[in-house]
């Protein structure tokens, strides 16, 4: 191959070279955008399907007659919903009336960083589900948090902020009432913690949350609300 | 077709003896499973590639053809994901250099059919080493096997098998040391295996003619 060439030719053949390549730089590109193109539509319903299946994990299809991802308000509370993001809350309605929403706040605290949450809450503040979605906890110890692994998760249905006593919202360790589990007292503490802080916020925005709007944002004197003119969910 | 066969599957093994797609083979097999994904993916990406660099390789220059190897892995890695995102669930495909060792070592200096076989029978090889480690983490840290498999071929295909008492597991394989140090157990275990292969070679012609004396 690496044969001596006439300087004369040496042009020509960086030439072709180029062509090649960009020859198949297109043929490439090509190839993944057809492969895009047939394949969005089958991603964004598998998509949508795991979705819904996460969210009716926490709030049972019968509970609401709405379609949960075109009913959605954007929030942000850095205080009480971990993130200084805005958070999507699902509302579920029966009819006109509001029936129940899900928040998907943040554990900040997680032994190896946050914890996204998927809560579900009755409009009287009673927790129909709670869900971990992504979290990046130690195998083995603290991803017993996630349904598949153990109940404890479960342990949330049907709690309210007084039931158990808001005292009592802590894990065993901490003087409450939920276990840890043998070996990671972190993880469960800050689920603990995001739960009962979501509970708290949805107490205190219930009616607000349920108004007809897309967004909802804190300023940052606290108790003044504004909309903001870009909702980010458009269907 | 034997040797290539042979070549890929355990001579000249992907995981074992080439160690190449290390940082994948290690990320990914904490279970059977997911072992198996990327096995498959692999595999399909293997196999597609070296197919495309045997055709070509008569057409592209020495000198430019890195960079023409890298963009045909590329976009096949990128239409495989999305494929696979689309009729299986999310899955985690990681590029890896035994891909393009191939396609250097074999494809770009082999007609298309051989070159095809060799991408399914590495494929094949990797996935198998894929499989084992990922079996092995897996029993030890979950106690199951196969366990997770409705997550990618959809509901109803639940086959995880229970062998161990649920208690939580011995931790350390599921965490990365447990990925070194199981491969390095496998590794080690194919080098005694070839050992005792060839000195039963070795020994036969002479295991007969001893056969007479005591010890």
């Amino acid at each position: 191959m690496a044969t001596i060439e006439e300087p004369a030719r040496i042009p020509q053949r960086m030439a072709i070279a180029g062509g090649l390549l960009a020859l198949f730089a297109v043929l490439g590109a090509g190839l993944v955008a057809v492969t895009e193109d047939a394949t969005r539509e089958r991603i964004q319903s598998n998509e949508r399907e795991y979705l819904l299946r996460s969210l009716n994990d926490v709030l049972p299809a019968d509970h609401y007659d709405n379609v949960l991802f075109e009913d959605t308000i954007e929030v942000i509370d850095a205080e009480l919903l971990g993130s200084d993001q805005s958070i999507t809350v699902y509302r579920g309605r029966l009819g006109a009336a509001p029936v129940a929403a899900i928040l998907t706040p943040v554990a900040p605290d997680g032994y190896s960083g946050p914890i996204k949450l998927l809560v579900g809450v009755d409009y009287d503040g009673t927790l129909t589900g709670v869900r971990v979605v992504a979290h990046r906890e130690t195998p083995g110890l603290g991803d017993a948090i996630e349904a598949e692994r153990s109940d404890w998760i479960r342990r949330f249905d049907g709690l309210s902020l007084g039931n158990p006593p808001q005292s009592a919202w802590m894990v065993r360790r901490d003087g409450g009432d939920f276990d840890q589990f043998t070996g990671a007292t972190v993880t469960p503490r800050a689920v603990v913690k995001a739960v009962r802080n979501t509970l708290l916020y949805f107490a205190q925005y219930r009616d607000e949350l349920f108004e007809d709007r897309r967004a909802l944002v804190e300023s940052e004197s606290g108790d003044n609300e504004r909309d903001r003119p870009s909702g980010s969910v458009e269907e | 077709m034997r040797e290539i066969a042979l070549q890929g599957l355990w001579k000249n093994n992907p995981g074992l003896v080439q160690l190449l797609g290390l940082c994948p083979l290690l990320a990914v097999t904490t279970s059977v499973i997911n072992g198996l994904g990327l096995g498959l993916a692999t595999t399909l990406v293997l196999a597609a590639s070296n197919l495309c660099v045997s055709l070509i390789r008569n057409v592209v220059r020495a000198e430019i053809r890195i960079p023409v190897f890298v963009m045909i892995i590329a976009s096949l890695v990128t239409a495989v994901e999305l494929a696979m995102n689309a009729w299986f669930h999310d899955l985690l495909i990681v590029t890896n250099c035994a891909i393009i060792g191939r396609a250097e070592a074999f494809a770009s200096r082999n007609r298309p059919l051989p070159a095809l076989f060799d991408g399914l029978m590495m494929g094949a090889g990797f996935t198998l080493v894929l499989l084992v480690l990922g079996g092995m983490r897996e029993l030890l840290g979950h106690g199951t096997l196969l366990a997770g498999a409705d997550m990618m071929f959809g509901a109803g295909t639940d086959i995880t098998l229970h062998l161990l008492a649920d208690d939580g597991g011995f931790l350390l394989a599921l965490l990365p040391p447990g990925a070194f140090l199981g491969l390095g157990l496998l590794v080690a275990a194919k080098n005694v295996i070839d050992r005792r292969l060839e000195r039963r070679i070795q020994t036969t012609p002479a295991a007969i003619s001893s056969a007479a004396q005591p010890g």
